[in-house]
């Protein structure tokens, strides 16, 4: 989807702004964010991919307001009324009003080690041969879905070379809708920065992004 | 929302930001229904403030620098390489890593949300996953650079790598001049987290010192 989070190439937002010794957590609540966010993802109800849909569909005007574990947490709370886990009202009461939905499991503290040391891989085995090799060149699609894609607005509609074939991984556009995981072979692909930023460009930049097989076109 | 003249009303909360109350009410809720164990939560902080932090990309680092078979390694399968190590999964189940040299510099982002190679970075800083940075890398490294305190030379090209998919980047900074004779833990001393993003360059020694 065109939402406000495919930011690459958006003026406005005035310089970065690194913090000298920067402190993992601003806020004790930020840590909770962090802590409940990765147990909810525990359940096993939605992908890695569902959830960063959720996040994109926040209102622009609020997504580009809120610091990142707001957004996190907006998010979280689409999905845990989405999949039957919190209703509504009772994130609007604050306590619980009835059981809900059971999940898959409960993240204890004596899992979370193993949990997060296996982490999520989304590798998957493909059967057929990738449609590239290293050195192809190729388009991007112009492609502009409402739903969820992982090619960002500023490489839609470019000449680029594959660089590298990485793999086949979870096919995302589909496992955020509860498609499947659908894996196809992702390619490095890398481009000019004239080919994107047309006149003005920075001389010597190049830029690459990964590509699922699908958003590739040969040229 | 609440409305702040009329606090009395709403003792419960009422010395909480918004976003504290809003947390609060979530974990509260959740942990009512048996659905996330508060205590897991503190394991997953405590992990991330003390044990999986740029230390581990650091050691990683200064061994690529030390050892050319691991370089080589690290170059060729950075998952496996890195792994060896202990520093393994969540958001770096799939790594790569991206050297620099006397012709490239490498800069990682993610335009699209914060995909970020936690195993060995530990938490994004803020900065990363705000929209300053996630705009213009992709578009104005060298100004992006600049507010780092970094200047590379004219010539020096610049490769972006924007982290739309599962891969995961680090980035091997050149071995700073003088660090010759260093063994590897002293090595690691002037690798910093944003030399591995390609905000920073390692330090050199007598800036360490």
């Amino acid at each position: 989807m065109n939402g406000p989070h495919d930011l690459g190439g958006l003026h406005g937002f005035g310089p970065v702004a690194p913090e000298a010794d920067e402190p993992y957590f601003h806020a004790e609540w930020e840590k909770r964010a962090l802590g409940v966010t990765l147990s909810c993802g525990a359940f096993g109800a939605w992908t890695i991919d569902e959830s960063r849909h959720a996040r994109e569909n926040i209102p622009p005007a609020i997504y580009l307001a809120a610091s990142y574990y707001e957004i996190w947490i907006r998010a979280l709370e689409t999905l845990l009324a989405r999949h039957g886990f919190v209703s509504g009202a009772e994130l609007a009461e604050g306590r619980m009003l009835e059981k809900g939905a059971t999940p898959k499991r409960v993240l204890t503290a004596e899992m979370v080690p193993a949990v997060l040391a296996r982490g999520g891989p989304c590798d998957r085995p493909l059967d057929t041969a990738p449609r590239f090799a290293a050195g192809a060149r190729v388009r991007t699609r112009n492609v502009n879905p409402a739903t969820h894609t992982r090619l960002p607005r500023y490489a839609r509609g470019k000449v680029g070379m594959v660089e590298t074939v990485q793999g086949s991984f979870v096919f995302p556009d589909d496992s955020a809708h509860g498609k499947g995981e659908n894996p196809q072979w992702v390619y490095t692909v890398v481009f000019d920065g004239g080919e994107i930023w047309g006149e003005g460009a920075a001389p010597g930049l190049t830029v690459s992004i990964d590509a699922w097989e699908s958003y590739l076109e040969p040229v | 929302m609440h409305i702040h003249d009329h606090d009395d009303d709403h003792h419960h909360d009422n010395h909480f930001s918004p976003m504290e109350a809003r947390v609060r009410a979530l974990e509260t809720i959740l942990t009512e229904k048996g659905l996330i164990d508060p205590k897991a939560i503190d394991v997953i902080v405590e992990t991330y403030e003390t044990k999986i932090g740029p230390r581990n990309g650091a050691r990683v680092v200064a061994k690529a620098w030390a050892e050319p078979d691991f370089a080589a390694w690290l170059k060729q399968d950075a998952t496996a390489a890195i792994a060896s190590l202990g520093y393994t999964g969540r958001q770096g189940e799939h790594m790569r890593a991206v050297f620099n040299d006397g012709e490239t510099h490498n800069l990682v982002v993610c335009t699209l949300c914060s995909c970020y190679p936690w195993s060995v970075l530990g938490l994004p800083p803020v900065w990363y996953k705000a929209p300053a940075y996630r705009a213009r890398a992709v578009m104005d490294p060298r100004g992006v650079l600049e507010e780092f305190g970094v200047t590379l030379p004219a010539d020096r090209k610049i490769r972006v790598w924007d982290s739309t998919a599962e891969l995961r980047y680090l980035v091997v900074p050149e071995r700073p001049a003088g660090s010759e004779g260093l063994d590897q833990e002293a090595l690691a001393d002037l690798v910093t987290r944003d030399a591995m993003i390609g905000t920073g360059l390692a330090l050199s020694p007598e800036a360490r010192a």
